[in-house]
């Protein structure tokens, strides 16, 4: 573990220099410690693949207290939780029409269009970070067969629940918006809904699972192409 | 969102860019929505001081000028930030100044003369419905303010009739350059820069680009090349600068996004990031390093000077 200043406000704890579903249980379990331990000089946390960053209020406290309660916290190892991240299936219509890159990856893949939406639903995917955009939740780790890079001009349009890969990450677009993602499906159900309680499905440390639904499903679950 | 039939501001003209802003939204992190909030929260703060509200109350941020508004209820308001021409029904009126207007009187800001960023407050606050606690507009995610929109034309403002007797001006007042030092904590992935590269970094005058905006200042100047071009994507504080593989420092402001996998330097202090808020393209910027020690005592120094800058009361001028 390395602990840096990020700003006059907040510090950022390093667990790894690389990301794995054990670091990830580890940032999460940590955030949930520390959010108990700092509540009342924290103003927000951002726990991410295999960092933690911490935001205090330093009108209300310093770097030293921030530092010496994290290395107190985190080297007691006797606080352990036992971590609670619940599963969650998401339904996806996965085809040519809804999934404007399944081909191209079928082909860069050396697979069957079928077999690139068989690989996408057999894994389960740890929720390692939120960001990018309200409700954008990075998924992995997606199957290294159907991995595929970002596209090299991203789209100025991604469409409202597009189920898209970059990599070996894998994600739902919450909204309609700009992105680089190879998009293999589309989801009905919303990532982000400010009026919903919760305001999204999932939160990091969650499973998520893929389960392929018919396009009368889809259209059913409230779906639109 | 507005109430229907509520009266307050009707926007005639809502110029360049003109926000519902509060302090901003926090705890929001982990559904990845930014904070948002005024830039320069200086400015934000007297104009609230000024009109006797209380610190998180809303103002228009107004960047650049342009705003016009036709008044529907009586109220106190005031202006302040970028030094900009303010009319009320055409007579010229002083900024950082607590003023009466009334039903039918059209309040005018025009563009600014020093600095970017006016805020206009009224009596009271805006009766906005807060999103996430907050009323702060983060026009990307469409989130706060009137459907999470920039002001429009045509648009009610709504807020609550008010004759306060009382008004204040503020006795010393800032002014904007456009040569600005920022302090920097060094921080993140300061590691992967050599000394060399640090020592050409806290050097050197970088330039404002013409992107630059609510989420970040992108700044042209020396090349300062970390030994990394990425990092696993981790969480961004306010104030935090990427330096992305072109080498130029990008200083990410209040809408930034929450996380992202360019490698950082540091970070700039938040007093000075307001004075960076101020500059528009071609201002010049010069990096300085401080101690978090350092950057803590300035913080606290700020908060007792803001304290010791009096407001003074001053008789309500007749209409």
């Amino acid at each position: 573990m390395n602990i840096e200043i990020a700003g006059e406000n907040s510090l950022i704890i390093y667990f790894s220099e690389h990301a794995s579903p054990q670091v990830s249980a580890q940032v999460q379990k940590s955030s949930r410690l520390l959010q108990n331990v700092l509540a009342d000089v924290l103003v927000d946390v951002v726990p991410s693949y295999a960092s933690l960053l911490i935001i205090y209020d330093p009108l209300l406290t310093d770097n030293f207290y921030v530092l010496s309660t994290i290395n107190r916290t985190l080297s007691d190892s006797s606080t352990a939780i036992v971590e609670t991240g619940k599963v969650v299936t998401l339904p996806v219509y996965y085809s040519t029409e809804s999934g404007a890159d399944l081909e191209r990856i079928a082909l860069h893949s050396k697979l069957s269009v079928d077999e690139v939406i068989d690989i996408h639903q057999q894994s389960e995917y740890r929720v390692y970070a939120i960001g990018f955009a309200p409700g954008f939740a990075y998924l992995g780790e997606v199957d290294a067969r159907i991995a595929m890079p970002r596209l090299a001009t991203p789209r100025l349009k991604v469409p409202l629940g597009a189920v898209a890969i970059a990599d070996r990450q894998t994600a739902v677009y919450p909204a309609e918006s700009p992105g680089g993602w190879n998009i293999i499906g589309l989801c009905p159900q919303r990532m982000f809904d400010p009026k919903a309680t919760p305001t999204m499905p999932v939160e990091v440390g969650d499973t998520v699972k893929f389960k392929a639904v018919s396009r009368s499903k889809f259209i059913a679950l409230g779906g639109v192409i | 969102m507005s109430e229907s039939n509520a009266l307050g501001f009707k926007v005639l003209k809502p110029g360049m860019l003109t926000l519902i802003q509060d302090l901003g939204r926090f705890g929001c992190h982990n559904i990845g929505l930014t904070t948002g909030g005024p830039l320069d929260p200086n400015a934000f703060n007297w104009a609230n001081k000024l009109c006797s509200n209380s610190s998180n109350t809303s103002c228009l941020e107004v960047t650049v000028g342009g705003l016009e508004l036709e008044v529907q209820l009586d109220t106190t308001f005031c202006v302040t930030g970028a030094k900009l021409p303010l009319t009320v029904n055409g007579k010229s009126k002083p900024q950082w100044q607590s003023l009466s207007v009334y039903k039918g009187d059209i309040i005018k800001l025009g563009f600014a003369c020093e600095g970017m960023r006016a805020y206009l407050t009224v009596s009271g606050g805006f009766n906005i419905k807060p999103t996430f606690d907050s009323v702060s507009t983060v026009v990307r995610e469409g989130i706060g303010g009137v459907d999470g929109d920039k002001v429009l034309q045509g648009q009610i403002l709504p807020f609550s009739a008010s004759n306060t007797a009382h008004h204040n001006r503020l006795v010393k007042t800032p002014s904007y350059k456009k040569d600005v030092t920022l302090r920097v904590l060094l921080g993140y992935q300061h590691n992967a820069f050599t000394e060399l590269q640090k020592r050409v970094f806290f050097s050197s005058k970088y330039t404002v680009s013409e992107s630059c905006d609510r989420m970040g200042y992108r700044l042209k100047g020396a090349k300062t090349k970390p030994s990394i071009d990425g990092i696993l994507s981790e969480g961004i504080c306010l104030g935090a600068i990427q330096v992305p593989a072109d080498g130029q420092p990008i200083v990410l402001m209040n809408d930034r996004q929450t996380i992202g996998g360019y490698p950082k330097i540091g970070s700039v202090l938040s007093l000075d990031l307001a004075k960076l808020a101020q500059c528009g393209p071609g201002a010049t910027v010069t990096f300085e390093p401080v101690s978090i020690e350092e950057a803590h005592n300035i913080l606290h120094l700020e908060k007792a000077v803001i304290e010791l800058n009096p407001i003074e009361p001053i008789e309500l001028l007749l209409h």
